[in-house]
């Protein structure tokens, strides 16, 4: 496919759009491919909803905005509220099951990551649930090689964080590696 | 006139944001002095330049508005250096009494107005190209001007550069057009290596001699700028002048030139400045465009063409001096005109004056404004309008 | 018949100029003369300096008398732009001159933060306590209480101590004299032309035309008679209680200390975060 159309929503400080932004860049840096990035916020420091619009493709990207994505990654009940009904019906779903328990319904391809009980749990790094997710990402749609996104990950993190960022990277990958075999 | 960068250029692919790429252009053009005051959706601008600008020599001035902004940029571009300001809209109203100013006084700068949602303080993170007419026609009195349309982060830098390069090359202010939009989305950008930019420099006035001796203003062809400092003795004033740079307020001659010259500089040279992207050969119907709408307008017309439809695009890069001969051509040779704009129809009054003698000409808005042109929206419309 | 020309003329001011657009009695005489002595004194060149200057009567002191690099800007914005030549030229003698108007009204917010901001320029604001180019309205100078073409039943607003203002924001240098002080005044321009810091010099003036009709203060001779009757030394005034200085005109230089200067502060500032770079 040479378009592949990602959104990554949740609420302020969950670090969606950080997300976003490790997808793009390890889409064009490293995986030599294009990227646009969008993205909103409300106006409150914390809590209020926040989401990234990320287009990978092969080629050029012409129009920059999303609009009927193939890939929602919910970090929050609020992302299901606002972004599922344009989700693709054939679209994968990647949801944060700890903030989203029930099955989100009429969508085929649900992959559940419990990222918010795993960061603070077994990582005691609430910080890298988005990173969670992003190997999730990574494992059940291969948007962007794996490769590319832990270089990326490393680049960006704070120093002495990397190796935290790359277990939580590895639990989402391998969660999701699971549940689509 | 040209010359080789050093050191200054982030050279390489990066997945940059607009603002960012755009910062990163004024560096790499040779930037050393730039003013702003913090306003939404520009902000990020001025921070990279904060951070950068004295690493390689310059300085960034937060001024107390956006006066003061517009003000010491002129301020330093008479001390020689190479100056911008970012703002948006409501920054761009503030400042247009001395935009003015160095219109009529000939001084090289770039102004990026990264446009948001308006009128009045509106909505600071939305983009829309609102200011495109307030920026030609915004101050008082008449005069021509210059202005760039980025259609993403890579033009954010590229057209940057240029912005830098006409101004210090003609003498004169430079807008580049951003919209909020392009200015917040991240993007492949690809930044080239120093040795492969052409940057260019001012004339500086040379020698001695009063400035009764010297004739560095209205010259339709750009006179060497006497900057301050080496003894020229220059007199600068956006009164009324002659040649010299004297004020003359009782000559009916010298105010014809005064308004004329600076204009003729600008027309003299518009095949140099004015660039358009068009690709309508064949074609019945062409998509007119610029800035973020422009891509909507190329895939609405990929769209078209797969269902079977002749149509092509045509996308303003200078928008200002407005293209008027290249509209005209293509008028000619195409049937029907749609105009897209990120407004309610802010150039479409001057692309129909120079197209509907020949040609239909409408126009489509987005459907909603603030959101750019959806592709499907804009084939609905269409074959709608052809139908 | 051959002119006489007096030597500060022959040496600074642009031989072409010919004519004063000041009014006879205008106290920018004796202010030109003032500056272009201190700069003769001190043995300076008029390559060294550039002069900013706004729109009213005092914008027109330097521009385009002066034979030196001239920029005469909007109405206001005098500070605004010498902040920038200064920036981007450290090594030029940045001077402003404009009015009460011009620097105090439309564009006061400039001048308090050149002040706390300590950029290394000379202000020289003349103060004549009117707006006399467009024909005697009110400025913030303007004495409570007199008639003037815009409060033609007299003003209701207080007047700015500017030199007061322009203390509290900051600057490092302040004098306040009147056009009957020149000598006063060249010697204040000669420590202010050469310390590093923003200094202000704020000049009463006289305007017979327009203050001395709407305030029916008399002829410029009688309002330099004022300014010798009232002006009171600062040292004096001091110890003086605000009753009996009412009516007063305090002189003097109000402070002179050092502080870091602003366009001296960002060359080290760059030589240190390019030396951290490489």
């Amino acid at each position: 496919m040479s378009r592949v159309e990602v959104t990554i929503a949740g609420l302020g400080g969950q670090g969606s759009i950080t997300a976003g932004v490790m997808l793009g860049e390890a889409a064009v840096t490293y995986d030599n491919k294009y990227a646009a990035l969008t993205q909103a916020y409300s106006s409150e420091q914390r809590g209020g909803f926040a989401a990234t619009w990320v287009i990978v493709s092969t080629e050029p990207v012409l129009f920059p905005r999303v609009t009927h994505p193939d890939i929602l990654v919910a970090q929050a009940r609020d992302s299901i509220t606002r972004f599922a009904n344009v989700l693709k019906p054939t679209g994968l779903h990647i949801i944060d099951c700890d903030m989203i328990p029930e099955t989100p319904e009429g969508f085929a391809n649900v992959i559940k990551v419990p990222a918010t009980s795993i960061s603070r749990n077994q990582l005691q790094a609430p910080v890298t649930a988005n990173v969670i997710m992003l190997g999730a990402l990574c494992a059940a749609s291969g948007v962007v090689g794996r490769k590319a996104l832990e270089q990326v990950i490393v680049k960006s993190v704070p120093k002495g964080k990397d190796a935290v960022n790359l277990q939580a990277f590895d639990i989402g990958f391998k969660i999701a590696s699971e549940q689509i075999k | 006139m040209s010359s080789k960068t050093t050191g200054n250029v982030m050279a390489g692919t990066h997945f940059l944001m607009g603002n960012i790429a755009c910062a990163e252009g004024a560096i790499a053009a040779g930037c050393n002095f730039a003013a702003g005051y913090p306003i939404t959706p520009a902000t990020e601008i001025i921070n990279h330049l904060a951070k950068k600008l004295p690493l390689h020599g310059g300085i960034f001035l937060q001024t107390e508005d956006e006066i003061s902004a517009i003000s010491s940029i002129v301020g330093a571009s008479w001390s020689g250096c190479k100056v911008l300001t970012a703002t948006s809209g409501p920054g761009i109203s503030l400042m247009q009494e001395n935009i003015g100013f160095a219109v009529a006084t000939e001084t090289p700068l770039v102004i990026i107005d990264v446009q948001r949602l308006g009128p009045s303080t509106g909505v600071p993170s939305i983009g829309l190209a609102g200011d495109i007419v307030q920026v030609a026609r915004g101050s008082h009195g008449d005069y021509q001007i210059i202005a760039l349309c980025p259609d993403g982060p890579q033009e954010m830098f590229d057209l940057t550069v240029r912005a830098f390069n006409l101004s210090e090359k003609y003498r004169v202010p430079v807008f580049l057009m951003a919209e909020g939009f392009i200015g917040h989305m991240r993007e492949r950008v690809v930044i080239p290596d120093a040795s492969e930019l052409s940057l260019v420099a001012r004339t500086i006035q040379r020698g001695a001699g009063g400035p009764m001796q010297r004739q560095d203003f209205l010259d339709a062809a750009v006179a060497p700028m006497p900057v301050f400092g080496n003894g020229l003795k220059s007199h600068v004033t956006s009164s009324c002048h002659d040649e010299h740079g004297m004020r003359n307020l009782s000559d009916p001659e010298i105010m014809h030139k005064f308004i004329t010259k600076p204009i003729e500089k600008i027309m003299r040279h518009r095949d140099d400045i004015i660039q358009v992207e068009k690709n309508y050969k064949d074609c019945d119907i062409v998509l007119v465009a610029y800035g973020s709408v422009s891509r909507s307008a190329k895939a609405a017309a990929e769209l078209a063409r797969a269902d079977g439809l002749k149509v092509g695009i045509f996308r303003f890069i200078t928008c200002w001096p407005f293209p008027g001969e290249e509209i005209r051509e293509m008028a000619e040779s195409v049937k029907h005109m749609i105009v897209l704009e990120n407004n309610c129809g802010q150039l479409f009054p001057y692309i129909k004056a120079e197209a509907a003698h020949a040609c239909r000409v409408d126009f489509i808005g987005p459907q909603t404004l603030g959101q750019i042109h959806d592709p499907e929206y804009v084939l609905s419309r269409l074959k709608e309008m052809v139908r | 018949m051959s002119e006489i020309m007096h030597p500060l003329r022959m040496k600074y001011t642009r031989e072409h100029v010919k004519k004063t657009t000041n009014c006879p009695g205008c106290g920018n005489g004796i202010i030109v003369q003032a500056i272009l002595r201190a700069i003769d004194e001190l043995g300076m060149d008029m390559d060294e300096f550039a002069f900013v200057s706004g729109i009213g009567c005092s914008a027109w002191i330097p521009s385009p008398l002066f034979n030196a690099d001239t920029l005469h800007t909007t109405h206001g914005r005098p500070i605004a732009f010498a902040t920038g030549v200064k920036l981007g030229k450290p090594e030029l003698n940045v001077v402003v001159a404009s009015g009460d108007g011009d620097l105090a009204a439309i564009g006061g917010n400039h001048l308090i933060h050149a002040a706390r901001r300590n950029i290394g320029i000379t202000v020289i604001l003349v103060n004549n306590g009117i707006y006399a180019m467009t024909g005697g309205q009110t400025a913030p100078t303007t004495p409570r209480g007199v008639n003037t073409t815009t409060n033609p039943y007299g003003t209701l607003e207080s007047v700015f101590d500017i030199s007061s203002l322009v203390l509290a924001a900051g600057a490092p240098f302040v004098a306040r004299w009147t056009t009957y002080h020149p000598r006063q005044i060249t010697s204040s321009l000669k420590k202010a032309f050469t310390s590093r810091g923003f200094s202000f010099i704020e000049i009463i003036s006289q305007c017979p035309v327009q203050y001395g009709k709407v305030t029916k203060s008399g002829s410029a001779l009688d309002l330099l008679k004022h300014y010798k009757k009232d002006s009171i030394k600062i040292d004096k005034a001091r110890t003086m209680d605000p009753e009996s200085l009412k009516g007063k005109i305090v002189v003097g230089e109000f402070v002179n200390e050092q502080k870091p200067e602003l366009s001296a502060e960002w060359t080290e500032l760059k030589a240190r975060v390019m030396e951290g770079r490489s």
